[in-house]
């Protein structure tokens, strides 16, 4: 029986000695404080010409994450990789030839490739915090002000779990190429474009990113947005539900379909 | 030892693999042959616990693969000698194996020099030919030092020195008393390689035996036997005097006789006694290619195993209703695609495209519409004569 820690040290080596680890971690990484950086930039000197509304609602942590709905494609690519190119090379044979364990195999590689990504995370999200707030000058926060350390924390958590659920989608589908036409336009446009349109936005808010990204919110409706019933952990609740399901219709189909 | 009992798959309506049961014992090489599509690797990946059978179940040493403790110290196989992430080096890519079943580093590299890719090591396998990739996959099967090895078409793509070192590798293993269980399409490999043979078609088993039964099992042993071709008389007289003698005689392109179910000196005893002189008389051996092609061709077209082999009997005695003494001593011309019997010296049977699907009709006195074969002509006739 390859024992857990025996395939996680695998998966280990699996992760690091492929570059396309490194190249989607480090854009991810790299859009998220690029654009976040230039939003806050631009939202600095913008500040006076913003609406009433928008002015009273001004979430300075939030405007620091802007980059994330452009870097978490990046992440969801590293996710997408990491389960995908077991299939799309026929390694998946040789390792559940291995690791006849499909749970302890899936898992594993999951919780290596999750860690990893919560770390890269983590490490975006303080970046572009920290960046963003000194570019916004004035109209910046701190790390210590009400709720923001929860919202920088939580800007990590969010690109880890949108990696995870990326490759829970792909243990379903089995396939790179199809998860990645999935999951890249569903993150960037059918989620964003719902999220805006009347009707379509009351059902678009429990979507995994809709929901999740709430986490990195201090203001409550930041910037004029819609409000939510939901609080910031209430939405990051959700997309741990989101995770979940994703996680368990991996493992079921893994499990079930020969490989 | 693995063994596998009633292994049956279905793929929705299709059935790749039905009610399959053999034993690859240890200490041998076995050969597990069968044509395209036939479910051999359907039945190395259900050996392997990759895909459920949909009924009966195989195990190795007693346990069913999933159960194993420690499969890959127990078990190495080569599937597929592409499947590798591209991107990942030689010795990256073992290193991930290795760690799986706790194997140390330093064996990685070891297996890496048995295989002949040290030099490599550290390149990305995307670079690597075929070749390359199967002495990778071949490493990674080794790398647990297990006692059941399984390999899937394992000369793939390897020149010549590397089939011989497969060839040798094999042989090696089978007699450290290890299980050694490989498929291949090439037979003359296979005749040199395997001690035993589990042949499958259309999913079934169709021979479990050794090769040296298997190949007198199917195959047509025949004298070929030339007349002096400026006498057609003594060609016709010879058949005459064999077909009595209880001898199956064919004709071939070129004007020789092939003659089975008569050993060369009774041959050579009645042309004496008939007086006709010979300019040939020579003994061929059937090859396990040719053996396997008598076998496997009823597979291919859903004949029954039972029903081939018996046709593969010797053939019907003279006196039998029917099948007397010829009126006319034509002889039956050689099938141009004949596949049961070996082809003339110098000329590839399978180099030239069949003229028709299937086998192609002997052209003169052809039993029936279709004419595969010698044998089926004795029991055609009866049939005929009812």
């Amino acid at each position: 029986m390859a024992t857990a820690t025996a395939v996680l040290q695998s998966e280990w080596t699996k992760i690091r000695t492929v570059s396309s680890t490194v190249w989607t971690l480090a854009s991810a990484l790299l859009v998220t404080v690029a654009m976040g950086a230039a939003l806050s930039a631009l939202l600095s000197s913008e500040f006076d010409n913003l609406s009433e509304a928008e002015r009273l609602t001004f979430d300075p942590t939030l405007v620091s994450f802007s980059g994330t709905v452009l870097g978490q494609l990046a992440m969801v690519v590293f996710g997408v990789l990491v389960v995908g190119t077991e299939y799309s090379s026929g390694m998946i044979r040789t390792s559940l030839a291995a690791v006849p364990q499909r749970a302890t195999f899936l898992f594993s590689k999951i919780a290596v490739a999750g860690v990893l990504a919560l770390l890269v995370g983590l490490l975006t999200s303080f970046l572009s915090f920290f960046l963003g707030q000194a570019l916004l000058g004035d109209h910046g926060t701190t790390i210590g002000a009400e709720n923001v350390l929860r919202a920088v924390v939580g800007g990590g958590l969010y690109m880890g779990l949108i990696a995870v659920f990326s490759m829970g989608v792909t243990a379903m589908l089995r396939s790179s190429m199809l998860s990645l036409g999935i999951l890249v336009p569903f993150f960037f446009l059918v989620s964003q474009i719902l999220a805006a349109v009347p009707k379509a936005k009351e059902v678009a808010r429990y979507f995994p990113d809709q929901a999740g990204s709430k986490i990195m919110q201090v203001v409550p409706g930041a910037l004029d947005s819609e409000k939510v019933p939901y609080g910031p952990w209430g939405g990051l609740g959700i997309m741990l539900l989101w995770v979940a399901a994703a996680l368990l219709g991996g493992y079921l189909v893994l499990r079930k379909r020969d490989a | 030892m693995i063994e596998a009992v009633g292994l049956t798959k279905r793929y929705g309506a299709k059935t790749a693999v039905y009610d399959l049961s053999f034993r690859v014992r240890p200490g041998v090489v076995t050969g597990f042959l069968g044509p395209n599509g036939s479910g051999k690797s359907t039945t190395m990946r259900m050996i392997l616990g990759l895909d459920q059978p949909s009924a009966g179940h195989v195990t190795i040493g007693g346990h069913p693969f999933r159960q194993l403790p420690n499969a890959p110290r127990q078990v190495g196989a080569l599937l597929d000698a592409k499947a590798v992430h591209g991107g990942r080096s030689a010795r990256s890519h073992l290193l991930s194996l290795a760690q799986l079943a706790g194997i140390p580093a330093q064996r990685v590299d070891e297996v890496l020099g048995v295989v002949g890719l040290q030099d490599v090591a550290k390149r990305r396998s995307k670079g690597f030919s075929l070749g390359m990739g199967q002495r990778l996959g071949i490493a990674a099967a080794l790398l647990g030092d297990p006692q059941v090895l399984l390999f899937d078409e394992p000369v793939n793509g390897l020149d010549p020195e590397g089939i011989l070192w497969v060839r040798n590798l094999m042989k090696k293993l089978a007699a450290e008393g290890r299980t050694v269980f490989v498929s291949s399409h090439l037979m003359s490999e296979m005749a040199l390689t395997a001690d035993h043979l589990i042949v499958i078609g259309r999913g079934q088993l169709l021979a479990d035996m050794s090769v040296k039964d298997f190949i007198s099992a199917n195959s047509a042993d025949f004298a070929r036997v030339r007349t002096p071709g400026t006498e057609p008389a003594q060609r016709e007289k010879l058949t005459t005097v064999l077909t009595e003698a209880g001898g199956q005689v064919l004709s071939e392109p070129d004007g020789a006789l092939r003659v089975t179910g008569l050993p060369l000196p009774r041959i050579s005893d009645l042309a004496h006694d008939a007086d006709v002189r010979l300019w040939e008389l020579s003994p061929h051996q059937a090859s396990l290619e040719e053996a396997y092609m008598r076998l496997t061709q009823g597979a291919v077209d859903y004949r029954s195993t039972d029903d081939r082999l018996a046709h593969l009997q010797p053939p019907l005695q003279p006196g039998q209703p029917g099948y007397g003494v010829p009126q006319q001593p034509s002889v039956q011309d050689v099938p141009q695609q004949g596949w049961y019997a070996p082809p003339p010296p110098g000329q590839n049977p399978y180099a030239t495209a069949p003229q028709a699907p299937g086998h192609a009709p002997a052209p003169a006195p052809a039993p029936g519409p279709y004419a595969p074969q010698a044998a089926p002509r004795p029991s055609d006739t009866p049939k005929d004569a009812r």
